[in-house]
């Protein structure tokens, strides 16, 4: 929800990035406020999921020209783990499998490293497992899912739900979802959008990456941005998203392209 | 003679100068199994890097070593051994190098069910003995099962009758106290038709200079039967382990077996099993090894009727500038229509030094199977660590978690709680880098 007057938390300006000497992001600009809830949309390969990773800390891409500022502080000179700490989470596309970790157990060790570098109590297991109860009944998930290791022989809907149910354990100020609606059929798709909606508060913020507006339907955005060739070069309200799902992309990069030839 | 020759004769000879002392068994036939498994190993000789079966592993290092067998034995009190005990396993022989320690160990004889030393087991078993002990793992052409076999005396005897489980599982520990003896361990298990047993086969060591445990198991699955065999291999780190383990399982039986290598200098550890129709089984190792260590785990799994099914995970956890080597043969004779046979072998490397040699093998001569196997050498993937650093852990602990749940994996599939904890602590002491 847009809130007036409300602090800036996520700046962007004119990023630029390479994966393997390749250039990714071209002068990528953004601006995310408490409260608030981006759509960043795109054809493939537009450079979505790269930006995602390069706010997370992935060290394949290189980061060439730009600035992220997150709550005041260069969050490029930070590494991934200090982002998560600062309050940066990344809900994945493909969540990692580890097989011979008890998901509740890793679970807890990263609840606790995190609430130790906040400054806070950690929870022994006892009173850790009651919390994550709690937790996982915003995600309509059994219990049985702590017992099993973390993400293996998970369905992809319960892989998106385990990273929601981190994303409601770790409390980040920014929340970055990557294509968190693909491969879910309809009912997850509602009970992770269910989740993502009850963590959305006022103090915190969510970009939402994804390439269809189906997601838009039960996660309702403040902002649509449509990136292309690494650069966001749309924004819009809600029914931006509409109209992509009916237009296409195309449309967007040709009136982009005429704007431009229009000042030159 | 050559050179190397002579030294392995001299070698031999000297490992076998004990022998004579032996008491002789009231059994005819294993006096003759005795002498047959002498003769054998007067022709044999120490196998070399020329050998294909030991191409990757060098032991010239043992052939230079003087190891005699056990002159006297220690007499030791259950609070120097308590500390490898299994809560859940209190049947339980103990064997100090190689020498069965009564007053250490609380077998079972009841209904027929048999866990002794081998002597104690004749008078009611010695028929159902004879066709397997000493048969199912071929000394004719292996030094090693030669000379455990020409020194059988003690041993652990499991019989298990028909249609009968074993409801506690049996703990067979076998403990090094002396430096520079050769001990021979040796196991027997006959699981009767329909039965259930879980044994945990355990190598530990009192002491940390150098000794020779050479071990010998037997085990035979009568039809339908299930046996869980868990092998725990934590001798000492300068300490020679070579182990020759047979398993023939009959018609729709069940094998599952879990082996884990950690101690020894140098260790071998040689798996055979056999499967007649409809048998299953699944074969599960982890070698953790580090310094100068070197591990060696040769399988073969054999196929031999039709519908059999076989699993098998095989992983390395390579540290310091330490060698492991998996070998793991698949045989699917001509007639084995419709195995069902999958292998993978995993290898992770920590260290630029440390080394693996690995080698499945399939050799298949039925055209109506399915059969898979695939191989890994390498680190730790990026992306997992990034995952785990994205959720606020610092690059070294989440090393630190992915490679102790690389070993993990296969301790989690030993049906025992307090081994499983037990050796995950020793996993994770031995992977965890202090940042």
């Amino acid at each position: 929800m847009i809130y007036q007057d409300s602090k800036i938390l996520l700046e962007v300006r004119g990023l630029c990035a390479n994966v393997s000497g390749t250039e990714i992001l071209k002068g990528l600009d953004l601006t995310v406020r408490s409260g608030e809830i981006h759509a960043i949309m795109g054809p493939n390969g537009s450079g979505k999921s790269t930006f995602s990773k390069i706010l997370a800390g992935h060290s394949a891409y290189e980061v060439t020209g730009g600035t992220v500022m997150f709550e005041g502080q260069n969050l490029l000179d930070l590494a991934p783990e200090e982002r998560a700490r600062a309050g940066v989470f990344l809900a994945f596309q493909y969540p990692i499998e580890i097989p011979g970790v008890g998901n509740s157990q890793f679970l807890r060790l990263t609840y606790n490293t995190v609430q130790t570098h906040r400054g806070k109590e950690e929870l022994d297991p006892l009173e850790f497992d009651d919390y994550v109860r709690e937790k996982m009944k915003l995600l309509e998930m059994s219990p049985d899912f702590l017992e099993r290791s973390v993400n293996e022989g998970f369905s992809g809907g319960e892989k998106k739900r385990n990273e929601i149910l981190q994303m409601a354990m770790l409390d980040p100020r920014l929340a970055i979802l990557d294509e968190t609606d693909s491969g879910l059929d309809i009912d997850a798709l509602r009970i992770v959008a269910s989740g993502v909606n009850q963590l959305a508060n006022k103090d915190n913020a969510i970009v939402l990456v994804t390439h269809y507006q189906r997601l838009l339907n039960y996660i309702v955005p403040d902002y649509v941005h449509v990136m292309e060739a690494g650069r966001i070069i749309k924004t819009g309200g809600k029914e931006l998203a509409l109209e992509l799902e009916s237009r296409g992309y195309d449309w967007v990069g040709a009136e982009n392209k005429a704007a431009a030839r229009a000042t030159a | 003679m050559s050179a190397s020759g002579t030294m392995n004769a001299g070698y031999l000879e000297t490992l076998l100068a004990g022998q004579p002392h032996l008491p002789a068994s009231p059994l005819a036939w294993l006096n003759a199994l005795r002498a047959e498994a002498v003769d054998r190993v007067g022709v044999l000789t120490v196998p070399t890097q020329r050998d294909e079966e030991w191409r990757f592993t060098d032991i010239s290092q043992l052939t230079k070593m003087s190891f005699h067998p056990v002159r006297t034995t220690i007499s030791l009190q259950v609070a120097d051994i308590e500390r490898f005990y299994i809560e859940e396993a209190t049947t339980r022989l103990v064997f100090v190098d190689g020498v069965y320690a009564p007053q250490l160990s609380s077998g079972i004889t009841d209904n027929g069910v048999a866990v002794v030393n081998l002597e104690a087991g004749f008078a009611a078993h010695a028929a159902a003995i004879e066709p397997y002990l000493g048969r199912l793992t071929e000394f004719s052409d292996n030094v090693f099962a030669a000379l455990n076999t020409a020194f059988l005396h003690d041993a652990a005897l499991i019989v298990v009758p028909r249609d009968t489980s074993v409801a506690v599982p049996v703990h067979l520990l076998f403990i090094a106290t002396q430096k520079d003896v050769v001990s021979y361990p040796r196991c027997l298990l006959l699981a009767g038709s329909g039965s259930a047993v879980t044994v945990v086969e355990d190598y530990v060591s009192l002491q940390e200079d150098a000794y020779f445990t050479n071990a010998v198991t037997e085990i035979a699955l009568v039809d339908n039967a299930r046996v869980n065999h868990i092998r725990v291999q934590r001798e000492g780190a300068k300490a020679f382990h070579i182990a020759n383990c047979a398993v023939t399982v009959a018609r729709a039986s069940n094998y599952q077996s879990v082996s884990v290598a950690f101690g020894a200098r140098i260790s071998r550890y040689n798996l055979n099993v056999q499967l007649a129709e409809e048998a299953e089984c699944a074969v599960d190792g982890l070698a953790l090894i580090a310094g100068r260590q070197l591990a060696d785990t040769h399988t073969c799994i054999d196929h031999a009727m039709p519908n059999a099914v076989s699993r098998q995970m095989h992983k390395c956890i390579v540290g310091g500038s330490a060698h492991a080597v998996f070998n793991g043969k698949i045989k699917v004779r001509q007639g084995a229509q419709r195995t069902d046979s999958r292998q993978s072998s995993r290898n992770l490397l920590l260290t630029g030094k440390a080394h693996v040699d690995t080698k499945p093998q399939l050799e298949i001569f039925a055209d109506d199977v399915k059969c898979t196997h695939g191989a890994t050498i390498g680190q730790l993937d990026n992306e997992e660590v990034f995952y785990l650093q994205s959720r606020g852990l610092s690059e070294t602990a989440a090393r630190n978690m992915l490679t102790y749940a690389f070993g993990a994996e296969i301790i989690e599939r030993m049906p025992i709680s307090s081994l499983k904890l037990q050796l995950e602590q020793t996993v994770l002491e031995q992977t965890t880098v202090q940042p």
